[in-house]
């Protein structure tokens, strides 16, 4: 359902993912490690359009996005909106829109970029806060939330647009390991209701417990990849042995 | 007996040096004065040159010297005071204040000798006698008396005689300006049917202008004096018998040619009798508020619709100034960017006069009220762009990217997301500007608008309490601020959202 073809990305000069393959089926939850500034969050910001890549090719479900350059007339800007609609991004930051309560923040882009009528919208998404476990924040603002609740917001906002795919970008390091649990759980629900995932994270035993793949990054490459036991038990790779282990230590 | 002769005289020493100390000011400084200038070897006399002809004016020829009937005058005089003259250049409608304040010894100005003028300062004998004469257009038939003039918009000049006259006529709209060259270009503009001046003035400015004439004769024969302090008594009766003198050797005659403002009435200079100038009692317009504080009032009211429409248009113009200028496409950014630097870089003063008298040269005549909402507001729109620009900045680049991800496009991110909450961030900038329009609105006076400044301007003129008028004034614009401000902090309050 995800197919990622030779995607090459720079930064002015510096070239930052060197033609990443990657394919995925519906229902599979996928697991990025690797060291940081290896391109993780370029990749998935290239998924999700807030980049633009030099060359290759995306594609989402029905939605194919060659690289190259940005949308120039409606179509092409279209289908950017069509691929980004698909694909629910969850940021390291969470992002929440702090003028708007926690209901407001899922209902938005519902009502504003697929003209859900607020009932409809609103309906939608106090179910979704059932779902992270905060019903009766509905009412309040971002800023009286803690980082975790304020994260699970996050992902209820995401899924509001109803995705093929959410994306993760180290969804747990901003908050205090106290306060990460609460938003694993959440992401290990999602998994078992079958959403496919790709998750940027350096929580090994989610990795191991979570993923049906984990691609090892470096360089700008999908070094290794394989189910979590290859990856963790019997990598093949020198630089994954070392990173795994060096990551499971810490 | 020895010891109470002793005290007695010592008293009396005493007494001698009080007494001697509390005349100085009457008779010692006085006297002083007429010394303090001889000494210098100085007579500084008050005067404006903008617009100043043919009293005193910068040489077409060379701009930098400014010549005329008084300039010369005023050399005749200080010569014949064994002094050399020094021109002081001040705005003619302050004059009088600055007397006082003792920027210069005299004025020498087309002031004219009235009772008015004559509560607060010593005027000498005449050194020249002006009428009034009604000017219009060359099409305009019949407005050749003031009489004829009821109901008709009228033109003069700010504190002159003409305007006293014009005012005291009911019936007729009045408008006064700075000065005789904005007087006559509105005349010519249409935003008004006559105009009515000084015949010197009238006969510099409007007669060689093609598209204006004299209406009628002229009338209402009055005299310009030299004005002094009240104190410099020895000063005023030099220079009286100076211009005495003027009168039997032939100076007046042979300035006056010169500048082609010698008629019949000057002859009449070395008749002049005195009349006894009856003293008003000073007005305290704070004791008599029920009768200042109305007019003032009224003036607040002109600078609350004022400042009220130019925010209001300030604040739009500036979002679309913004807007344009950081997502629109090239040509149309440069130009929001453009406008905004010029804007910022101009004196405001120079933008209304731009839009007040320059634009009916292209052909777009806004009366005085809306020139001066346009010139504020578009002036204020630069400055509240830029309020907003520094707004939209401050908006973490996460905000655009979680709508992005969501799909929104860039209308939708900056409509729902970016906008609402730069445009909470600028409460604090923009309320400043209001209160700031408060004050800067009174620059529309110089259009010809009557504010809260320029009544208190006229007020203290008439009254000359300049304290308890500017006191009142002061206390209406503070009165104005202080809500806006306690307005801003509520809805700063009210509207934050990221305390708990
Ligand atoms: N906006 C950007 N401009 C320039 N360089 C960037 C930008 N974003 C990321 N990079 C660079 O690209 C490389 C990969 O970054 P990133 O994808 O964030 O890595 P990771 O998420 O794996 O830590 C890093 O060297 C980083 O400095
Ligand atoms: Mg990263």
């Amino acid at each position: 359902m995800i197919v990622v073809e030779k995607l090459i990305k720079s930064y002015n000069s510096n070239r930052v993912l060197h033609g990443v393959d990657h394919a995925q089926e519906r229902g599979q939850a996928v697991v990025l490690i690797g060291p940081s500034g290896c391109g993780k969050s370029t990749f998935l910001r290239c998924l999700s359009q807030l980049e633009i890549a030099d060359s290759g090719r995306i594609t989402i479900d029905d939605v194919s996005i060659e690289g190259g350059r940005a949308p120039r007339n409606s179509i092409e800007r279209e289908r950017q909106r069509q691929l980004r609609m698909r694909a629910g991004m969850v940021f390291q930051q969470f992002n929440l829109f702090p003028h708007l309560t926690v209901l407001q923040n899922i209902t938005e882009a519902p009502m504003v970029v697929k003209g859900v009528s607020r009932e409809e919208a609103e309906e939608h998404a106090k179910m979704l806060l059932g779902k992270v476990g905060l019903a009766q924040k509905a009412e309040s603002y971002p800023a009286q939330l803690s980082g975790g609740q304020q994260q699970r917001v996050a992902i209820a906002r995401a899924l509001a647009m109803q995705p093929q795919v959410m994306l993760f970008d180290e969804p747990t390091s901003a908050l205090d390991p106290e306060l990460r649990d609460e938003v694993l759980k959440v992401m290990r629900d999602l998994a078992e209701e079958g959403m496919t995932m790709i998750v940027v994270t350096h929580e090994m035993q989610f990795a191991r417990d979570m993923a049906d793949q984990v691609l090892f990054f470096e360089g700008g490459l999908v070094a290794e990849s394989g189910p979590p036991e290859q990856i963790f038990g019997d990598a093949q790779n020198e630089r994954t042995r070392e990173f795994v282990s060096r990551s499971v230590r810490k | 007996m020895s010891g109470t002769a002793r005290l007695s005289r010592v008293t009396v020493y005493s007494l001698l040096f009080v007494l001697l100390l509390a005349s100085r000011p009457f008779t010692v400084l006085a006297d002083d004065h007429l010394a303090a200038i001889k000494s210098s070897g100085v007579l500084a006399w008050g005067g404006d040159a903008e617009g100043g002809g043919p009293y005193s004016y910068p040489d077409p020829e060379h701009p930098e010297k400014i010549i005329g009937f008084e300039v010369e005058l005023a050399d005749a005089l200080a010569t014949r005071l064994g002094l050399k003259a020094k021109m002081v250049q001040n705005q003619w409608d302050q004059l009088i204040p600055a007397l006082d304040r003792g920027s210069f010894d005299i004025i020498l100005n087309g002031l004219e000798r009235t009772p008015e003028n004559q509560q607060h300062i010593a005027m000498s004998v005449p050194y020249f006698v002006y009428a009034q004469q009604i000017v219009t257009r060359k099409d305009t038939a019949g407005l050749d008396t003031v009489e004829k003039l009821k109901g008709k918009t009228v033109g003069a000049l700010s504190g002159s005689a003409s305007l006293k006259l014009l005012e005291n006529t009911v019936g007729i709209d009045v408008k006064n300006y700075p000065g005789n060259v904005e007087t006559l270009r509105d005349l010519k503009a249409g935003r008004i049917e006559a105009v009515v001046l000084d015949l010197p003035m009238a006969q510099f400015y409007a007669a060689p202008e093609p598209d204006l004439k004299f209406a009628g004769d002229s009338f209402a024969p009055g005299y310009y004096a030299v004005g002094v302090r009240k104190e410099d008594a020895n000063l005023l009766a030099s220079v009286n018998q100076a211009l005495i003198e003027f009168t039997r050797d032939g100076t007046y005659e042979r300035i006056y040619r010169k500048y082609n403002v010698w008629d019949g009435r000057q002859a009449s200079l070395k008749d002049f009798k005195a009349d006894a100038v009856v003293q008003k009692k000073a007005i305290s317009t704070l004791r008599e508020w029920p009768k200042y504080l109305p007019l003032l009032l009224k003036g607040a009211t002109t600078t609350i619709k004022i400042s009220v429409l130019a925010m209001a248009l300030a604040v739009v113009a500036g979002l679309v100034l913004v807007l344009v200028r950081m997502y629109a496409i090239a040509p149309l950014r440069w130009l929001a960017q453009a406008y905004v630097e010029i804007i910022r870089g101009t004196p405001l003063l120079i933008q209304l006069f731009l839009i007040y008298y320059g634009l009916p040269e292209i052909g777009i005549k806004l009366n005085a009220f809306f020139a001066g909402i346009l010139g504020l507001g578009l002036n204020y729109a630069a400055n509240e762009s830029e309020n907003y620009r520094a707004g939209i900045q401050a908006i973490p680049r996460g905000q655009t990217e979680a709508a992005q991800a969501l799909g929104m496009s860039q209308w939708q991110c900056l409509r729902h997301i970016i906008l609402p909450q730069a445009l909470k961030l600028v409460i604090p900038p923009v309320t400043n500007d209001f209160i700031a329009m408060f004050k800067d609105s009174s620059i529309v006076s110089v259009i010809t608008m009557v504010e809260l400044t320029k009544v208190y301007g006229m007020l203290a003129m008439s009254t000359y309490d300049y304290i308890g008028l500017g006191l009142m004034t002061a206390g209406i614009y503070f009165a104005l601020s202080y809500p806006a401000s306690l307005f801003a902090n509520y809805l700063e309050r009210k509207w934050s959202y990221d305390r708990r």
